[in-house]
């Protein structure tokens, strides 16, 4: 894996700024206007469960699940590696841009997925035991829950830590060096695992 | 790069993704069972297990000293207002699918507990990196 470190590769600083701290841009932790994204999305979700209709379940699983997919393999193997590879005032300021986005797509777009797709297995009859691919189902219960655990336990606490760290008057590269290590691995890891949750739901989608 | 400068923590993390493995294993127990009759006590037991953890993890934290409680407290309630939410969001869907009975108690203990879990974890890791006075060598 890359380095990360927020010290070790600086970029070619003016000779006068060598020792200066690099300059980290305001942002907001939660931006606020994406909140009422989420919002619209979790009315979305409501009404779809309410309605108990095919066609918007299938679009909020099927939306939710192929951003879900694409933005985990998209981090973890294709961002992290480019975001290792940068210089420390490029890194800081696309951390500044990327994790509060990431801080309210992620567990929008997941909820989105489960809850929809919860409803359209209820609704499609695969969620039950008596579904001809139920291990199948039951093997995409297994992959998701791990998938949460990893999500939940590191991937989450350690992008709110980092933009806190980085809100601070003085924060540590050292701190934030560490929690984006746990971020892009724990990403990389969760795009793995994407291609596991692909295969089991196009077997079950062509049989 | 020197090391990061932080009090001597137990291992919250690891023991609260254990704790939330525990009643993910009893949500998916329970799923892969529908709509059969299913013996609940295995879910109860990953639950009774997963609350134990959770509470010897906080037990545990508690004893810490100069542990930033006032930052914990102050992510944490954020966290816990969202994950609620989602949280609320599932229980919805259970409710819409006319679960009840033992199920509907074991999945809504086990939504409160995955509720009150993620909070606990994302309080802990901006807590933990908190500079306490005296802990600051800067």
């Amino acid at each position: 894996m890359t380095d990360l470190a927020f010290t070790e590769r600086p970029a070619a600083p003016p000779a006068h700024a060598e020792h200066a701290p690099p300059t980290i841009p305001e942002f907001e932790i939660v931006p606020r206007r994406g909140l009422i994204a989420v919002g619209v999305v979790v009315v979305a979700i409501v009404v779809a469960i309410a309605a108990n209709k095919l066609w918007p379940l299938m679009f909020l699983h099927v939306a939710g699940g192929a951003s879900w997919t694409i933005l985990d393999l998209f981090l973890g193997l294709v961002l992290g590696p480019i975001l290792g590879s940068l210089s420390v005032p490029a890194r800081i300021e696309f951390t500044t841009r990327l994790m509060p986005k990431m801080l309210l797509i992620m567990p929008t777009v997941v909820a989105m997925t489960l809850a929809a797709g919860w409803q359209l297995g209820v609704h499609e009859g695969t969620v039950l035991t008596s579904y001809h691919n139920h291990a199948w189902i039951v093997a995409s219960f297994i992959v998701v829950g791990v998938m949460s655990v990893l999500a939940l336990g590191l991937l989450e606490p350690a992008n709110i830590a980092v933009l806190i760290e980085l809100k601070k008057p003085r924060p540590r590269p050292q701190v934030i060096e560490k929690l984006m290590k746990r971020f892009i691995y724990c990403a990389g890891i969760l795009g793995l695992m994407q291609v596991a949750t692909v295969v089991i739901m196009t077997k079950l989608a062509s049989s | 790069m020197s090391e990061i400068e932080e009090p001597r923590l137990p291992p919250v993390t690891e023991l609260a993704m254990a704790s939330l493995a525990l009643i993910v294993a009893a949500g998916i127990y329970l799923s892969a069972h529908l709509p059969k009759h299913v013996p609940l006590a295995p879910a109860v037991i990953l639950l009774v297990a997963s609350v134990a953890l959770f509470a010897a993890n906080l037990a545990a934290l508690a004893r810490v000293r100069d542990f930033a409680w006032d930052r914990f407290f102050a992510v944490a309630k954020w966290s816990l207002l969202a994950y609620l939410t989602i949280g609320g969001l599932i229980e919805y869907a259970f409710l819409q699918n006319h679960l009840s009975g033992g199920p509907l108690v074991v999945l809504t203990l086990s939504l409160l507990v995955f509720s009150l879990h993620v909070p606990t974890l994302i309080g802990f890791t901006v807590a933990r990196f908190e500079v306490r006075t005296g802990l600051d060598s800067a």
